[in-house]
């Protein structure tokens, strides 16, 4: 017999016997997982995905950028900065004090002329520069639980709070230096009709804060009950106030630790130029625009002293669009890098026409 | 020597238990080295150059905000975020990557050894590799910073009411941040097993769902001072501003590192380029199998010894003429590489010789072939 077989010894040294007293087989599973084999989607950067990414990315920004630019160019805003700088300015002479409780408030009136007729709801905002309300020991400066009418945190205000947590031996409520920095300027629109009569426009005071914040996040101590001088006896109006937290507004729903313009004020602000609703100003029914052609004045209980840190204090009207107020930052933006991806993937796809075969063809030095 | 490894043998097991690899067989050492090794040191480098730009980027951020927010060391997201950003958001996806990767599979590394050479040339984590990550990072952070800052600066929500105030503007970065950080981990892996995507796309489903739990009211009513972002991600991610600033700071954190990369792919290619595109173009077209052609051994282990009653083939076996292989012709496309008894055709001296009388060069045609396995390098003329 010329035939002679040859069994291969095992590939890999392990021993299984058969039979009674079976030896377990050393060698790992031959699964997918465990022999890193599992199916897989293995991408690599080809000019077939890159070049139309580039492409589609482009073509889809640029609309997009040039709707919201039109968009915003189409919101009508108008700003007056009402701090008293200048000599010149109706608000300079109240500019120049600094105390927070001089007994007599300070007014001023700045007239100003509005180009365009202003249609649909007009938003009033107070506004504010170089205020930093996003310094850290300011924001932790607060405290939320007795916003939300504990009554145990009502009478003892968390440390957070200090130095504006008591004030002659009673605690402050609102506490923190937040709700003690609160924006008390009151501002009033007039409009100076052509015949010659100023008539005083109507401003809304609700509906300016997060249905949020109004009704989760702030309430008063004491649940709803309509008698808020005793629900917060015992304690004391931080030491900026003129007025006591309970007597901020007569209307019961927006009087106390829910007063929206309280409210909108304790929502800080991420950077040192920002602006808050003030009042709204609704649409007037029919055709009449909400703030005609014409001469205004504004008129200003100036509290807010804001000379003292360089800040400045400015009244903004605005409309209002989808993508809210006036910014035409994204909408340029998305214009630039529409483009840009547009350019650069033409540039690309002419370098890959040009050199772009050397994966197939160059050869691998060892 | 970056590592030690020990051959488990007839010699004891005192190598296995003082190295850091051991296996049984030589031969091994060319799987550890260029599949395992390889695919080791690609997953540790990927996994250390992600590793620091995420968290690189993550910290660079607050730097900018600093000068806006009178250097207070005011952070610039939730601090919840923080606490789980390394934890929950961004664990899993990169440990999947760090598990899973491959650039090529075995097969492939084994056909193509000049794939390690990056290994040892430390190409894929070295000073200057740390240097570009840092760089990457200073620009993705500088994007993640200024684009929502310019976009939210003195604006409004689409009611009137506030969105810059300093809780939407952290949610809006964190958000930011994270899928920035996801699609250039998408841009990294470059194996995308279910596992891969489930982490990947989990984690961010797991970032809106603990978002939305822990800026409800539900978990402020518990805990107002540990959650005072109520309604945040309510009141702003409703917003279609936000949203087209977290797509352009997505898109705008890419583009350069995707164009970088095309570049290098289409002007100087590396070996792991190259070979993942034939990769690529194999799968599209399979390549016929191999002719195995014949193998010449230079030694049999066919000599054994016999014992019969008679005289046997013993002058055969030492005069040697049966190494020497007469030419046949054979049918195009043999398939197996073994020698077979069948094409074995005695002449001379032994022809005719038969010590049982049965005739000689009886072709057994039913006999098993066994074929050794052999691995060749297979050299591509292409490459």
């Amino acid at each position: 017999m010329m035939a002679s077989s040859y069994t291969a010894k095992e590939e890999d040294g392990h021993i299984t016997v058969s039979g009674p007293g079976t030896l377990r087989s050393r060698k790992p599973e031959n699964t997918a997982f465990k022999q890193q084999r599992l199916p897989a989607w293995q991408p690599i950067l080809t000019a077939g995905t890159v070049l139309p990414a580039f492409f589609i990315i482009g073509l889809l920004f640029i609309p997009i950028g040039i709707g919201l630019f039109v968009t915003s160019n189409n919101i009508k805003e108008f700003e007056i900065d009402y701090t008293g700088v200048d000599a010149s300015s109706p608000c300079f002479n109240c500019s120049q004090s600094f105390s927070w409780n001089s007994s007599q408030p300070c007014t001023c009136s700045i007239p100003f002329y509005l180009e365009q007729p202003y249609e649909s709801n007009v938003y009033v905002y107070y506004g504010l520069s170089n205020f930093y309300q996003n310094h850290r020991r300011y924001v932790k400066s607060r405290d939320d639980s007795q916003l939300n009418g504990d009554p145990k945190s009502l009478m003892e205000p968390s440390k957070e709070c200090e130095p504006y947590a008591f004030h002659e031996k009673k605690p402050i409520a609102p506490c923190g230096a937040i709700a003690n920095s609160m924006f008390n300027d009151t501002l009033e629109l007039f409009y100076n009709d052509p015949n010659g009569t100023k008539v005083q426009i109507l401003l809304n005071t609700t509906g300016i804060a997060w249905w949020t914040d109004k009704h989760v996040k702030f309430g008063n101590p004491g649940g709803n009950s309509p008698n808020l001088t005793a629900a917060f006896q015992g304690t004391t109006k931080p030491i900026n106030w003129r007025r006591p937290v309970f007597d901020l507004d007569a209307d019961e729903g927006n009087n106390g630790f829910i007063n929206e313009d309280f409210i909108v004020w304790m929502r800080t602000a991420a950077l040192p130029t920002f602006r808050k609703l003030y009042r709204i100003i609704n649409k007037k029914s029919g055709m009449v625009p909400t703030l005609p052609r014409g001469n205004y004045s504004l008129e200003v209980v100036y509290n807010y002293p804001v000379r003292s840190f360089e800040g400045r204090k400015r009244m903004i009207l605005s409309t209002i669009s989808w993508m809210g107020g006036k910014n035409p930052f994204l909408g340029i933006a998305y214009i630039t890098v529409g483009s840009v991806c547009f350019f650069l993937g033409v540039v690309l796809l002419l370098i890959h026409h040009k050199c772009g075969n050397r994966n197939n063809n160059a050869d691998i030095s060892n | 020597a970056h590592i030690g490894v020990g051959i488990s043998g007839q010699e004891g097991m005192q190598a296995v238990l003082s190295s850091d690899y051991s296996f049984a067989q030589f031969r091994f050492l060319q799987r550890l080295l260029l599949v395992h090794g390889r695919w080791s040191y690609l997953r540790m480098c990927k996994f250390l150059r992600y590793f620091f730009y995420k968290n690189f980027t993550f910290t660079f951020v607050h730097f900018w905000f600093a000068f806006f927010c009178g250097f207070s060391a005011q952070t610039v997201y939730d601090e919840w975020f923080i606490t789980l950003y390394n934890l929950v958001y961004t664990a899993l996806p990169v440990l999947g990557m760090s598990l899973f990767d491959q650039d090529v599979n075995d097969v492939w590394s084994f056909q193509q050894p000049q794939l390690y050479v990056p290994g040892q040339l430390n190409l894929y984590f070295s000073k200057k590799a740390f240097f570009k990550c840092a760089l990457h990072s200073c620009y993705s952070s500088m994007v993640l910073f200024f684009i929502p800052y310019a976009a939210m600066h003195d604006t409004v929500r689409g009611d009137g009411k506030d969105v810059a105030d300093y809780q939407s503007f952290a949610l809006l970065t964190q958000t930011c941040l994270l899928f920035a950080v996801t699609i250039q981990l998408c841009l990294e892996m470059s194996y995308w097993t279910a596992v891969n995507t489930f982490f990947v796309l989990g984690s961010l489903v797991m970032y809106f769902a603990v978002t939305f739990t822990m800026y409800s009211n539900g978990m402020f009513l518990m805990s107002p001072s540990a959650f005072p972002f109520i309604g945040t991600a309510r009141n702003s991610l409703n917003q279609p501003n936000i949203w087209l600033t977290i797509l352009l700071t997505s898109i705008l954190c890419v583009l350069p590192v995707v164009t970088y990369r095309f570049l290098f792919i289409q002007l100087c290619p590396t070996i792991n380029d190259k070979i993942m595109f034939k990769v690529r173009q194999a799968k599209a077209s399979p390549a016929p199998p191999p002719r195995r052609t014949r193998i010449r051994r230079t030694s049999s282990r066919r000599s054994g010894y016999a014992f019969s009653h008679a005289q046997g083939y013993g002058d055969l076996v030492t005069s040697g003429r049966f190494l020497r292989r007469p030419a046949l012709s054979r049918s195009s496309g043999l398939t197996n590489a073994g020698r077979t008894t069948t094409g074995f055709s005695p002449m001379g001296r032994s022809a005719g010789y038969s010590p049982t009388g049965r005739p000689q060069n009886a072709k057994v045609s039913d006999v098993e072939v066994t074929s050794l396995q052999m691995y060749r390098t297979i050299t591509d003329p292409s490459l």
